[in-house]
Order: C-alpha cells, then structure tokens, then sequence
C-alpha cells in the first residue's frame, strides 16, 4: 500500500469494506464464504441431530454382513452367503459392463449416424436426421421401458422350443436363442484353459488376459509395421503395401493362441425350465444396453456433425487439390481436425452414460443402484451410509473417465509451440 | 460485520433447535388428515375402486385409525409405496403409519427403528405357477426363473429356501405387484412367488385364473402387520389398541349394525369398557371415549372387514385359516381392555 502514492495516511475506516472498491469483493467474499460454511455447517447438524433423534448411528458396517438375497447377472463368484460389500462390487461390476458397452456402441452408431447425416445422399442424410430428432427428443427411460417390453411380450417363452412341433426355433445352426427372457448365445470355452488368476477379491481367467496380452502385442506390431511404412514413404515417395500384414498380424497369433487353448463354442442347449449353457443376456441388458447406445448415439452424431462441419471446407478442397481421395480427405485431413472439436463434448456423453445405467432400476437390472442401492439399503436400513457410498462410486467412476478422456483429447488437441 | 455473522449463526441455530419433531398425534391433528402407506395396488389389501376411493384390507386398518383420531374414517391421504420406499417414507415421516402388508421381522422391529402395532394377517410365502408347466410342488422347480419384488422379506426367503433344497433359480428382481403380474403373465418368468395372500389377490385379477395355482409349499412366516416409527409410545399405542379394538369386536359380537344399539343396552362389562360408557380407556390414549367405536364403525370389526374384503364371498376368496379369533382355532388374540 506504500506504494500507491494516492492513499491517504488517516488510514482504514470500516466503511470502506463496503464503500472502497479496493475491499469490496474481498468483504462480499468473505460474507458468501461465511453463509456457505453456515448452510453447510446447518445440514450436517441437521442430519446428526435427527439420525440421533431417531437411535441411529452412522457406521458402514452392514457392508461385512451377510447379504442373504441373490443376485441373477453376477461377473464373480457370489452366493446368498456373500458379503453385501461383495454384492456391491458385483453391481459396481455390472454397472461398469453395461456403461463399457454402451459407451462403444453409442460411439460407434453416433460416429456413422454423424458422417451419414451429412452424406450427399438424400435419403440416408434425412433418415439420419429422422433417427437424431427421434432418439434424443424422447426421455430414454421410455426406450428402455419400451425394448424391454417388446422383448418381453413379443419373444417366444423357452418353452416354445420344446417339444415335436415347437413353435420356435433356434437360429445360426442352433446357437442363438431369442427368447422372451433374454438371448441365449454360444459362450467361448477353453479345454485347455490356463485357469484362473485369483486376486483375492475375484478371480480372472488367465485366458481373457492372454487373448488381451496377444491384441494388444499386434496392435503395437502393426503401429511399428505402419510407422516404418511412413518412414520409407517420406524417404522415398512410394508407400509400401502394408494391409496384408496388418492382417497377417493380427490374425495368426490369435489363430495360433485358439488351438494352444483348445477353443471351442459351448452352444445353449434347453434343460428343464431355461436354456442351459451358453451366456445369457438377460432382457434387462439389452434392454438397457440397447437404449443408452441408441439414445447416446443421437446426441454424439450431432457432436461429430457440429465437429465436422466445424473444419472449414477449404481444407477439403485443399487436399483434394492434392490429390487426396475421399476416404483419405476424411481420415488424415478432415478427421483430425474435427476430433479437437468431437473429444470434449465427447467426455460428456460418456459421463452421462455411465450414470444413466442407474435407470437399470426400470427393468431390474442388477447393477449398483438396484444392489447396494435398493436391496441393501432396504434390508439394512442404512439409507444415508448406501446413498453417499454410491454417489461417492458414481464420482469416482465418472472422475477416472473424465480424467482418461482429458488425457487423450490432450493428445489429439492442436500443439501450439 | 464480525458481529452480524456471529448473529446470523445464532438465528439459524435457534432455527435448527426448533426442528425437533412433535408429537406424531399432535402433528395428525393439526394436519386434519392421516397420511397412511398403502401399496401401489394389491387387489383386496390396498387399491382404489372404480371411483377412486381407496378400498381394501390393509386400507380398513388406516380407516379405522383416522375415524379414532379425528373422527372422520375418510380423512386418510393415502401415500403408495413400493417395497423398496416404505421404510424411508415412514422414517422420514412422510407418512405417520404404514399399512403395506409388511413382515414383522425382528431387524425391522430393532434395527430399522420401527414399532409394529401387531399383526392383521398371518400370512406365509408361496409360489404361483402356470399349470402349464405340470408342476405340483416347488421341489420341482430348480432351474425356474423366478419374479419376485425386490427389496422384500420374499427375497430373502426365496434364497434361503433354494439353497436349503439345493437347488438353482433365476431372480428377476421387481419393483411392483403390477410389474410382476405383467412378467408373469407374459411368461417372461416361470414362477411368482409372494405372500400366499397377494398371490390370491394377484390371481384373482387374472382374466385365466382357473389356468394358474398356488403350490402347496408356505416357505416361511410372514405375520404381517400396520406399523409406525419406533420412539413415540401415544402414537404406536393408539395403532395398536386400534386393531385390537377391531379384533377385539368380532370376538365380543360388536358389528358396525348392532355398535350403536350395543352401547347403550349391553351389560358386558368388557364391552362397556371397550365402547367407552365405562372406565376413561380413550383419554389414557388421548383420545376420547368414543374412540373405539368409531374405529368400529368405520369399517366395522375385524371379521366384517375380512369378510369385505379379501373373504371367501369376495374374488380373491381367502379363508380364515390362522386369520380366525383364537375360540375358532385361529391366533387372533386381542389382550384384555382394562
């Protein structure tokens, strides 16, 4: 303050908090500051002193008692006996796999619906436009509520395909099921299986993590083989055919790998009330999967359209000046340029299907919300402890995807140097 | 400004302070009406008729709760839950008394920090199948897809009982009774299984019932029963000596027809006592004296209720059985009223 010569020595006066531009938004912050600590500190109180009122403590120890109830899709070992901590991590489980499944499919269709809507063509860009204004103008609660029900009233019951004269049958040679509980497909089975990784928590089969290990080995093989075909192209013009030992990379160590593990398919086969064998997508999946992929995908192919369009069309022109063809226009000209624009509006949408899997609670899909978050709070009545674990999980879930998406679009965004 | 804040924090601790809850009947009062948890529709124990008007046999419990505390049995603002809001609705006092064909169980009654006001039917789970399947008992029913509403003592019952039995099952968990009818029906499950009571009052509503039955196996114990927030004694002990009051009727022959001529004439001291023109029973509850026989008026007593509504005359067609007074070999029975 020294140093501002126009300040008079007769110094500080309480009513230049309010009247002296130099105190002022300090003063209002430290009065907002106060009421938010007031009302937060107000809530707290609140709560304690009616969780008080009411003879309950706050403790999370519910969680080591035994569940007793039974959950249908389970990714691990889980009986009546388990621990309701491990029926939550069974739901967290299916929460996550519908939300990895959904995310893909939605980015997927969002990506073709996007492209295709701005297709010259004019059918297929005013279907796109008919698909978009559909799906993302209608609560996406109705649509699972709705592909459920199809499913459930339209498909024939198991009990159709038995018998002399069943009425239904089953489809691709026998191997697919569609029935009105859910779809019965082959399951991928090991006969000489690796076994399992026991992690203490749950195990991981050791088969899954090879078929992972051996993708993720071509995937790099292929990235060397295309980077070194780009080293030649720029030393001497002419690029080396490559696509038949992209293809040879990534399918002969899998080939290899499914006769060292013995793989074959376990085909569902119909036993007593159900189909028994095979992997069972239950209605209450699809149903779900099928909503936030067809629902999300609407919002996305707008993010992509907007992200296209937003390339101006002199760098199409340009490239095609060079020479360049359509599909290269789009995959080294147009595509990087709009994925600055796509990835953050992106981040949104994924966030947004993660925690749309709680609608699963519509169709008694067994994921977080329905586990921890029904069941277990309603056997325990431990409504606030079951409330605040799971906002805390959907927190750190959308956080982890957040912060992997700010990585990538960190990559993928302009350098500036 | 040091000051003022310090102030502003003493107001709004003064306001929390007079947070603390009142009375639930002085809050009832007050309010004019009975907020009461029913169901959201289980024909027979809690559903709105064709004009909209609230019926049933759970619902009768709530009727007869508000004609004994304000006088009027249709002062009752019904609040539906399903199995999975109940408890925090009444926790929270949304509503001042559940009558949701709820499992007295000991962890609701201890831990939940609920008081039930007794038992208004026995009851045990059973299991409804499509005699289609050609199954006679639930021995035979490993492997089956089962519909079963989440968040139930069923629930709980239906793991234990396939485990103990050594057998496999497919859940599929739901929210309603009307959802479940709708899997049921759709095939989308082989077996519903619920108390033995809502899987007669669900039958009754379908357009084949003749097509569906009640296996013979109860799996379990479900006495259910209206109940309230645990922690205020006037107010559970007026849901209490209300359906004893009821119970208590049939088993002294006070109907609602004959309660007013009963009142004047009789010369049983017992019923005396329980329709007020003797002893000071109504104001011990705070209430007044007449508070019994309004409650018995409403609806009238527990066999006219039964009768009305889930008996053997009505679709559903329950019998007594364990539901009958405990001079008919049943196990209605209402404590003594002095």
């Amino acid at each position: 303050m020294a140093t501002m010569p126009d300040v008079r020595k007769d110094g500080f006066r309480l009513s230049m908090l309010i009247y002296d531009t130099r105190y002022r938004s300090i003063t209002l912050q430290v009065i907002f500051l106060g009421i938010f600590v007031i009302a937060a500190w107000w809530l707290i109180h609140n709560t304690v002193e009616n969780l008080r009122a009411l003879g309950k403590d706050f403790s999370f120890g519910f969680l080591t008692v035994r569940s007793g109830y039974d959950i249908n899709q389970r990714l691990i070992e889980y009986s009546s006996d388990s621990t309701h901590a491990r029926a939550f991590l069974v739901g967290l489980l299916n929460t996550l796999l519908v939300a990895f499944l959904a995310c893909i499919s939605a980015t997927v269709v969002g990506v073709l619906a996007g492209v295709l809507r701005l297709s010259k063509n004019w059918l297929v860009a005013r279907l796109m436009t008919v698909y978009v204004e559909a799906f993302r103008n209608i609560p996406l609660l109705i649509w699972i509520l709705l592909i459920f029900a199809i499913m459930t009233e339209s498909m024939p019951a198991p009990s159709a395909f038995r018998g002399e004269n069943a009425t239904s049958s089953m489809m691709l040679f026998d191997s697919i099921a569609v029935t009105n509980r859910g779809v019965y497909v082959p399951e991928p089975l090991f006969s000489r299986s690796l076994g399992n990784l026991d992690l203490g928590i749950f195990l991981v089969s050791l088969d899954l993590l090879a078929i992972v290990a051996v993708i993720l080995g071509s995937v790099l093989a292929n990235r060397k083989l295309l980077k070194t075909a780009e080293r030649i192209q720029n030393d001497t013009g002419v690029r080396p055919v490559t696509w038949w030992k992209s293809i040879l990379i990534f399918l002969a160590p899998l080939v290899v790998l499914k006769f060292a593990l013995g793989f074959h398919l376990g085909l569902p086969e119909l036993r007593g009330f159900n189909f028994a064998d095979g992997t069972f997508l239950r209605n209450s999946l699809i149903a779900l999967w099928f909503a936030l992929t067809v629902y999300t995908g609407a919002f996305i192919a707008e993010t992509v359209r907007a992200g296209i369009m937003a390339v101006s069309h002199g760098q199409t022109e340009a490239a095609a000046a060079l020479g360049l063809r359509p599909g290269r226009i789009m995959s080294l000209v147009v595509l990087p340029q709009a994925l600055r624009v796509i990835i953050p509006p992106m981040i949104s949408q994924y966030l947004n299907i993660t925690k749309n899997t709680s609608l699963a609670l519509a169709v008694g899909y067994m994921d977080i919300r329905s586990t921890l978050g029904g069941i277990t709070i309603n056997q325990t009545g431990r409504e606030l402890e079951g409330m605040l674990l799971m906002m805390l999980t959907y927190l750190v879930i959308s956080l982890l995807i957040s912060m992997a998406m700010n990585v990538y679009n960190a990559s993928v965004k302009l350098k500036e140097r | 400004m040091k000051k003022s804040v310090f102030l502003g924090t003493l107001s709004l601790t003064a306001l929390a302070a007079g947070f603390a809850s009142a009375a639930t009947l002085d809050d009832v009062k007050a309010r004019g009406t009975l907020n009461c948890g029913v169901s959201t529709g289980v024909n027979g124990f809690s559903a709105p008729d064709s004009n909209g008007v609230w019926q049933g046999f759970d619902v009768a419990i709530c009727r007869a709760v508000a004609a004994a505390v304000l006088g009027d049995p249709m002062k009752v603002n019904f609040i539906t839950t399903t199995g999975q809001t109940r408890f925090s609705a009444l926790a929270s006092g949304e509503i001042d008394i559940l009558a949701r064909n709820t499992t007295w169980t000991f962890s609701r009654d201890a831990d939940l920090k609920f008081t039930f006001a007794g038992v208004n039917y026995y009851d045990g789970q059973g299991f409804m199948v499509n005699k289609a399947l050609g199954v006679s008992s639930a021995k035979e029913l490993d492997g089956a897809t089962v519909c079963i509403q989440t968040g139930t003592t069923t629930e709980l019952n239906l793991a234990d009982y396939f485990k103990a039995n050594n057998m496999k099952y497919e859940p599929v968990p739901i929210e309603t009774n009307a959802e479940a009818q709708q899997q049921y029906l759709a095939g989308a499950c082989d077996v519903y299984t619920t108390d033995a009571s809502g899987l007669a009052a669900t039958r009754a509503t379908f357009a084949d019932a003749e097509n569906h039955i009640v296996l013979p196996e109860i799996i379990s114990k479900e006495p259910l029963g209206p109940l309230v927030r645990q922690g205020d004694e006037q107010w559970s002990d007026i849901a209490r000596w209300t359906l004893n009051a009821l119970i208590a009727a049939e088993e002294y022959g006070v109907t609602s027809a004959n309660i007013e001529e009963l009142a004047k004439s009789t010369e049983n001291p017992e019923i005396k006592r329980l329709l007020g023109t003797e002893g000071e029973l109504g104001k011990m509850l705070g209430l007044d004296n007449d508070w019994a026989v309004r409650a018995i008026k409403a609806g009238g007593n527990y066999g006219e209720i039964f009768a009305s509504n889930i008996g053997e005359a009505t679709p559903i067609g329950l019998a007594r059985g364990l539901n009958a007074q405990w001079t008919q070999g049943g196990l209605l029975y209402a404590p003594p009223f002095r």
